[in-house]
């Protein structure tokens, strides 16, 4: 009977303070099992037991971009980047496999694709991105199956798409890749695709080409990744920046070809299109990006400026200075949670460090990384890099630095899928 | 006999009233930047070392070495200057005390 009438009456229950409801337990409610979603659930558990912590995320298994391009490269096989939700469920996380597809921010609310609604005092919501469907002209979702992406995880078909036409493709054929503008999801993610592309061909098809069309003129860990090209594959990689008329405009998926913005028309034999990005369509949706098409966040906090008690991680967020990688997702993640978990207490946010290393395997045995420190300004306004730390690797002939950070991040990839799933 | 006595005050502390707020066990802030490559636990992965159960003195002084480049390193270096004095003992407190 005292149920009933708590049923009937759950706005009251809403205004009440969190850890003095009736029901007893605060809810935490994780939108996305990625790398920013799955790093919060668990870490949840660890800081907060006394809260109750479901994650809502619609696949059944989550299939990491990172170590994807080592897939390409034939240096890993798929199993090894995939990874189950049973860790967390052991650790008292509920694991609802179904895709939120509303978000009430007044009434603290999601609406799933199977029907069910959650209640939520606070929410992490870690969506990820989506790609922009024909802002490229012709690509849109029916071209990639034709010229994937393979930028979205989701079952991992792009993936294995992509791998299956390399490896169909003919010795003496063109790879061409569309690299988009900033921002976009992995920054230095295009150039080790690329160089695990080159590792593929160099061993099965030596005579193929990589055209790399990109949008910009310069990207992440440049002069490290082309001095690799250089030393591994020779002639083979042919990097296009926009100002050498490199910015894909428009493809014809059937035709496999690339236009570029001076009309210059490419044929590929493969064409992996990368396009430009948002953020996923529930946070639009739900009113919490701006124009950019990303989510403007308080850096302390990660709480949306649209709708405090959502606190936006990953990729979908406006980062400012910092890039959107796996490892500030993991690390973004914690300060999301530490800051949800200190309001549900009454207690002041921990101070805010985010951490980020991005390992990139220009070859086999060939590592290269980029290290940066960030803290937010005082009024979470803005984040900047800790000053004189951090940076890349060093450049120069330096055989022992490759190997073992090409070592470093297969240790990083272990740990950190470990920091989310077990 | 410390050891023992203080394990037995852990396992009391771990198990409390149901309606009790808990602690947690999570690592401090600033030192779960470590975690995404020596491990959750610190324990290491692969040809990451291992920093838990060091000597907090010696992880201190390690760290610190990195921080100011007096002992060369591959990554290490890079990303100590990132944290101040005080950051640095809490990591090495925390590690030396981590299983």
């Amino acid at each position: 009977m005292p149920r009933r009438t708590a049923l009937r009456l759950p706005a009251l229950l809403l205004a009440a303070p969190a850890l003095g409801r009736a029901q007893g337990q605060a809810r935490l409610l994780v939108v996305g099992g990625g790398f920013g979603g799955a790093s919060a659930a668990r870490f949840a558990r660890t800081l907060a037991p006394e809260v109750a912590v479901t994650l809502v995320e619609p696949q059944p298994r989550f299939i990491t971009c990172p170590y994807g391009n080592l897939v390409l490269g034939g240096l890993r096989e798929m199993p090894a980047i995939t990874h189950g939700y049973e860790g967390l469920v052991a650790r008292g996380v509920r694991v609802v496999q179904d895709r939120a597809v509303g978000i009430d921010p007044v009434a603290r609310r999601v609406r799933l694709g199977g029907g069910e609604t959650l209640a939520y005092d606070r929410m992490i919501l870690s969506p990820g991105i989506a790609l922009r469907w024909n802002a490229i002209e012709g690509y849109d979702e029916a071209a990639a199956a034709a010229m994937p992406h393979a930028w979205i995880a989701g079952d991992g078909a792009q993936l294995r798409l992509l791998r299956r036409q390399l490896q169909a493709m003919p010795d003496g054929g063109v790879v061409a890749l569309a690299i988009p503008p900033n921002p976009y999801r992995c920054p230095p993610g295009p150039y080790e695709r690329i160089s695990m592309i080159a590792h593929y061909l160099k061993r099965h098809k030596p005579r193929a080409k990589i055209l790399a069309l990109d949008a910009k003129e310069r990207f992440s860990k440049q002069p490290l990744f082309q001095d690799a090209w250089r030393a591994l594959y020779g002639a083979m990689v042919e990097w296009v920046p926009a100002n050498v008329d490199g910015r894909v405009m428009r493809v014809e998926p059937r035709a496999g070809v690339l236009e570029t913005e001076l009309g210059t028309r490419h044929r590929a034999d493969v064409a992996n299109v990368i396009p430009p990005q948002s953020a996923a369509a529930i946070a639009i949706e739900a009113g919490l990006a701006d124009a950019t098409g990303w989510v403007p966040v308080d850096y302390r906090s990660f709480e949306a400026k649209a709708a405090p008690g959502i606190h936006v991680i990953g990729d979908a967020n406006q980062a400012g200075a910092m890039p959107k990688s796996g490892f500030l997702a993991n690390s973004t993640a914690k300060q999301a949670v530490a800051s949800a978990v200190a309001a549900l207490r009454g207690a002041p946010p921990p101070e805010p460090v985010y951490f980020n290393t991005c390992y990139s395997h220009a070859g086999e045995g060939y590592g290269i990384s980029v290290v940066n420190i960030f803290r937010p300004n005082a009024d979470g306004s803005a984040v900047a890099e800790v000053p004189a730390s951090g940076g890349t690797s060093p450049r120069g002939d330096l055989p022992e630095q490759r190997r073992l950070e090409a070592l470093y991040a297969d240790g990083w990839y272990e740990s950190i899928t470990a920091d989310m799933f077990s | 006999m410390q050891r023992h006595l203080s394990r037995t005050i852990l396992l009391l502390l771990l198990a409390p009233p149901p309606a009790a707020l808990a602690a947690g066990t999570a690592a401090p802030p600033v030192a779960q930047a470590c975690l995404g490559c020596h491990g959750p636990a610190g324990g290491g992965a692969g040809a990451v070392p291992a920093i838990a159960g060091r000597d907090a003195g010696e992880l201190r002084a390690l760290l610190h070495a990195f921080r100011s480049g007096e002992r060369p390193a591959t990554i290490m270096d890079r990303i100590m200057r990132g944290y101040d004095e005080a950051e640095l003992g809490i990591m090495a407190e925390h590690f030396a005390g981590a299983r």
